[in-house]
């Protein structure tokens, strides 16, 4: 539970990004993916700039590019979702290999595209590089309200209780040689859930009380250290500003 | 397509209608925050986080509805249920919030569609219906868990037809809106169905076991005075 608090998409290892303090990172992110939403999706070469950028930061951050690419598929509902439009869209139609296409549905179809694997790989690179307890540094720096934080807080410690606690359940019922997985036995898995629920609730009062009696009052102490210096953000600042750039460009081109 | 209507990516709704739910989302969450940091409690502060994470993991159990069309659960009348509906709309969007910035699951430029709907309107219908419910309702393990079941159906349905209503306002493609409706609707039918049983047995548990942490129950109950001045200890926290 003290580890650290890693998630399954962190990716650990040092680097010029990793070591940026998260809520700068947190505001670049967000600032290149509005960047991105909100340029026309006509200007093909303008994400393919964001794209250079993209590749940039990966390579600044080193991680390896499979690696990225295996956690992008996150992506494929819409994906799914940006095949289907060109044949249900409405409007004009243009003839492709035989086949009757909506021209809006394709235009759709990229906007979807590129504007939603764009935003996914610049989550997965922020993710990739910021632990679950820098980033909650990082949102209570920017001012985020202390209910929100305390939230997340407890939740991350409790996603690692209930799984703990899932698999000693699992274990203790199939070494009892029982092992429901039809629908008949549905009660077992039914009762397991609440039974789940009430034990892991437990466990974290008992956790949530020692914290209190060591003076907890809704927010960990920060560690020691000024947080993000003016370089930081100078720094960070280069991915969004490039970004602006671009679209400035391609929309007045 | 149902993947779409739970976590909106980046580009699926333009910009500006983005923006002004954004906007929407933030005014509902500062009332949320506002209202719930009154009953954020000794025993509520702990059940608000293991509820965070209970969503959090229930969220990632995806329903196959048909070929390319899944949805998951939501978890919001849950979190009503157990917390109230002020600490329960943070909770689902401290979830949200979460799976945007550390899982790369929603656009960022899209979260405040999806606290929208799955936070604020969803949270919403089902507190309505647990609160109109449990005035008809035996106030009994059994009376709550038909409540919860039945409140996530309609929940889950409304959050949907949430999505449905911003990609008419702001949809990058036109595509026939009838046809979006109904299979969002008929799909979260069954993805309510699947939550509602969850949140149902889940909430009979705990009624059964701690009926002291079932906020449904509290509140209807007249224990006031004790949860009163937990309530202050709490303001001071």
């Amino acid at each position: 539970m003290g580890a650290g608090h890693a998630h399954p998409l962190h990716l650990d290892h040092d680097s010029r990004v990793h070591r940026l303090p998260a809520e700068v990172k947190i505001v670049a992110t967000l600032l290149f993916t509005i960047v991105v939403v909100v340029t026309p999706r006509e200007k093909f070469l303008a994400f393919a700039g964001y794209l250079v950028l993209l590749v940039g930061v990966l390579v600044l951050a080193k991680v390896p590019p499979l690696w990225l690419a295996k956690r992008a598929t996150i992506e494929l509902p819409f994906v799914l979702l940006a095949i289907a439009l060109p044949f249900a869209g409405h409007g004009e139609r243009t003839e492709w290999l035989g086949m009757s296409l909506s021209i809006d549905g394709l235009h759709g179809a990229w906007n979807i595209l590129a504007k939603g694997t764009l935003g996914v790989l610049a989550s997965l690179l922020l993710a990739a590089t910021t632990t679950a307890r820098d980033l909650l540094l990082g949102l209570d720096r920017l001012r985020c309200p202390q209910v929100f934080t305390q939230i997340a807080t407890f939740m991350l410690r409790y996603l690692d209780i209930l799984a703990d606690d899932a698999r000693r359940m699992r274990v203790a019922r199939l070494s009892r040689g029982y092992d429901p997985r039809f629908l008949w036995q549905v009660k077992a898995f039914a009762v397991g859930v609440g039974a789940l629920f009430i034990r892991s609730y437990e466990r974290g009062e008992r956790v949530y009380l020692a914290m209190v009696a060591r003076g907890y009052n809704g927010r960990l102490p920060r560690p020691e250290g000024p947080g993000a210096t003016t370089f930081d953000w100078a720094r960070s600042a280069a991915l969004p500003l490039a970004a602006a750039a671009i679209a400035l460009v391609a929309v007045l081109a | 397509m149902n993947g779409v209507a739970m976590h909106i990516a980046n580009g699926i709704v333009n910009a500006q209608v983005s923006a002004v739910f954004a906007a929407i989302a933030a005014a509902a969450l500062a009332i949320c925050v506002w209202r719930g940091r009154a009953d954020l409690d000794d025993r509520l502060a702990p059940m608000a986080g293991l509820v965070a994470a209970f969503i959090f993991a229930v969220q990632m159990l995806n329903f196959q509805v048909l070929p390319g069309v899944s949805g998951h659960l939501l978890g919001g009348t849950l979190a009503v249920v157990l917390v109230g509906p002020w600490v329960g709309a943070l909770c689902v969007s401290t979830v949200l919030i979460i799976q945007c910035l550390l899982f790369a699951d929603g656009g960022l430029t899209a979260l405040g569609l999806n606290i929208t709907n799955m936070a604020v309107i969803g949270t919403a219908a089902g507190y309505l219906l647990v609160a109109g419910l449990l005035r008809l309702l035996p106030k009994t393990p059994r009376g709550v868990a038909v409540t919860a079941f039945v409140a996530s159906i309609v929940s889950v349905v409304v959050a949907s037809q949430a999505f449905v209503i911003e990609y008419a306002l702001g949809g990058t493609t036109e595509l026939s809106l009838g046809t979006i409706a109904a299979s969002m609707a008929g799909a979260h039918v069954l993805i309510g169905i699947g939550e509602g049983l969850i949140a149902a047995v889940t909430v009979a548990t705990v009624a059964r076991v701690r009926p002291d942490l079932v906020y449904a129950l509290r509140r209807f109950r007249t224990t006031r005075p004790a949860v009163a001045t937990q309530k202050t200890v709490g303001a001071q926290a």
